[in-house]
């Protein structure tokens, strides 16, 4: 049986529920690091369990704590980043929804480590319904005696609470997300200074992803050896992959990391393959944002060996020939897509979401959808694909924000990968799926 | 002639709600509450922000009306214009595409007679595209107010419209309540 960390309990009926929770073990990694770790040792812990942030970017968590500047007492604040934005990302929200009390068991781990005394959860502002889900459960912790003051007598104090968004993507960015939570537009900083120095009111802050919190109590729970025992090299432990596109069972899977990309497609107890008996194209594995692979090179690397489900196995050829584990958004699509129309939705929602500072982003992202509309709707010349592909270079690297690069690499792929079906469309002056 | 001049002001229970997440943010950060101070404004202004609500938060937050405006223009989920009673707000990214968001689209455009980012006339419906929801594994998806329709099939879209058209309801209530 694989490892379940996070979705284990999670069709308990009541789970978000404190005493239901509770009586599966729920708050004991916390009783436990009280009694018998300080918060240095918490950290280090987390550090050689190998979590490496859910996020998107895979930065190794423990580490990112290690920055945090301890040496003044200003206050210090930990953040949970539950902006989920990123399309085909749909994870968090079914944490959050279902088991809120294992995020915030996590957040009070990750705030004792780090000496927050306030921390708060920044989630979406379309998710308010979740947000009041949480809140509930954060008044339970409270009366239980689990946040406020002087927690489980240990001396500890803590206060968490919820914050909306207002509907930014670029609020997922995690400096864009401490500007929206000061009350600002959602225009990221300029790094570094880097948020563990000069974060959230200028004070030393570190923002996880919710999934990198909630798996949190397991690691303090089982001890970190015992996380890194799950996995292979350097993807240790579980990873939440939310399925979706011309799948037979789109949803959301804990997969152990390692796992081959193929029997996550076909098996019966993930995706279970490929809609209506058809063919798989195309596969975007991480979320929006990284590149799209072919069937032939998400199930196999240039090298012949089989894909796995892992930040290098993801990763192996680079931008050439691989591609990311993201968020773990997984998009699957068959024979039937149009890609290009596939990726003006994608170039559409950059444009929309570019917050305007830098301008290769802010008109970059602009002019390729505008080629990309052009393109799928049978006006474009073949002068146009290369423009693509040079507008995206032109963004890559030259702005505040990766969400330039996020915007760049879906066209960049795309057109590696898929360029024939672009000529088709100017060959034919039409796309060629449309009826 | 006596000029009619009628001063916002939320209700004492409004005042208190606002009070109390203000009280969630350092001292002297109470610009912090922004965001969530202007989900609450914009539903007790029938679902959009007024230049007026707008100066009213200003003073609610001690902060200058321009740092409220700069805010409000940035986050897609703040109308600064009326809007209906009931908004429907179709996902349109790339995974509702691939599971047909185009045809849900398309079904509320003709039921309604509108284009997205429209009213209808008896001011009863605002049909919205909106970018991921974050629910792509039931795609598609659509939201209104503080709720989410997942799956969607052309069918579903007809009850939701009746429901909302024989209900005297708006989708803009409290987020918090
Ligand atoms: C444009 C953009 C959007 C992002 N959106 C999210 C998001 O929705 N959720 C998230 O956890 N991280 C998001 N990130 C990553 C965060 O900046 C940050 O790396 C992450 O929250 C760190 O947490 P982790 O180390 O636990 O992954 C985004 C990054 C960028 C550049
Ligand atoms: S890259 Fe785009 S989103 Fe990021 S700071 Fe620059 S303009 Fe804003
Ligand atoms: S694309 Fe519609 S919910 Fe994600």
């Amino acid at each position: 049986m694989a490892a379940q960390i996070l979705l284990n309990n999670i069709n308990v009926p009541g789970l978000a529920n404190f005493e239901v929770y509770r009586k599966l073990g729920g708050y004991s990694s916390v009783e436990k690091a009280f009694k018998n770790f300080t918060p240095d040792e918490v950290t280090a812990e987390v550090k050689k369990s190998g979590l490496r942030g859910r996020g998107g970017a895979g930065f190794p968590t423990g580490m990112k704590w290690s920055f945090i500047d301890k040496s003044k007492d200003n206050p210090r604040y930990f953040v949970c980043n539950f902006d989920e934005s990123e399309p085909g990302t749909f994870k968090d929200r079914h944490i959050g929804q279902l088991n809120p009390h294992q995020l915030i068991e996590g957040m009070i781990l990750g705030s004792f480590a780090l000496g927050a005394k306030t921390s708060y959860i920044y989630i979406r502002g379309e998710l308010f319904y979740v947000l009041k889900i949480i809140e509930k459960a954060i008044e339970e912790a409270y009366s239980r005696g689990f946040l406020g003051k002087d927690i489980l007598g240990s001396g500890y104090s803590l206060d968490l609470y919820c914050h909306p968004g207002g509907g930014a993507y670029i609020c997922g960015e995690e400096t864009a997300l401490i500007e929206s939570l000061e009350g600002k537009r959602g225009n990221p900083r300029i790094k570094p200074p880097f948020p563990a120095i000069v974060g959230l009111y200028d004070c030393p802050t570190v923002v996880n992803n919710v999934e990198t919190i909630a798996s949190l109590p397991w690691i303090l729970n089982n001890g970190a050896d015992a996380y890194a025992a799950i996995g292979v090299g350097n993807s240790k432990g579980t990873k939440l992959i939310s399925a979706c596109g011309h799948i037979k069972k789109p949803g959301i899977y804990e997969i152990e990391l390692g796992l081959p990309v193929e029997e996550f497609i076909y098996s019966d107890k993930f995706c279970g393959g490929i809609r209506n008996g058809n063919k798989l194209k195309a596969v975007v594995a991480g979320g929006s944002s990284v590149p799209i692979l072919p069937a032939e090179l998400i199930l196999k690397t240039a090298k012949g060996e089989p894909r796995l489900m892992s930040y290098e196995s993801l990763a192996d050829g680079g931008f050439e020939s691989g591609t990311m584990l993201g968020s773990g958004g997984f998009i699957v699509m068959d024979h039937t897509t149009c890609i290009v129309k596939n990726l003006l939705t994608f170039a559409r929602f950059y444009h929309h979401e570019s917050c305007g500072q830098c301008s290769p982003c802010r008109e970059g992202t602009g002019w390729m959808e505008k080629i990309l509309h052009r393109i799928e709707d049978g006006h474009g010349t073949m002068k146009d694909i290369d423009m693509l592909a040079s507008i995206s270079k032109h963004i890559e690297g030259n702005t505040i924000c990766p969400l330039g690069d996020a915007a760049a690499w879906p066209v960049a792929s795309a057109v590696r990968h898929f360029r024939q079906e672009f000529e088709d469309h100017i060959k034919l002056q039409k796309c060629p799926f449309s009826r | 002639m006596h000029e009619m001049h009628k001063e916002i002001e939320f209700n004492s229970e409004t005042l208190e709600l606002v009070n109390r997440i203000i009280k969630r943010y350092p001292e002297g950060r109470q610009k912090s509450a922004l965001l969530p101070v202007l989900h609450i404004a914009q539903s007790e202004n029938n679902g959009w922000l007024s230049a007026e609500m707008m100066d009213y938060v200003a003073t609610l937050l001690n902060i200058q009306p321009i740092e409220v405006y700069e805010v409000a223009t940035f986050y897609s989920m703040f109308n600064l214009q009326p809007i209906g009673n009931c908004v429907i707000e179709v996902c349109q990214t790339g995974p509702c595409w691939l599971n047909g968001s185009e045809e849900i689209l398309a079904h509320f455009q003709n039921r309604l007679g509108i284009k997205p980012g429209e009213t209808t006339t008896d001011g009863k419906f605002t049909l919205k595209t909106v970018e991921c929801l974050a629910a792509c594994g039931n795609a598609p998806v659509i939201q209104i107010g503080n709720e989410y329709h997942e799956n969607l099939t052309t069918r579903k879209a007809d009850e939701l419209l009746d429901k909302w058209r024989s209900e005297n309801k708006n989708s803009h209530a409290n987020p918090y309540l």
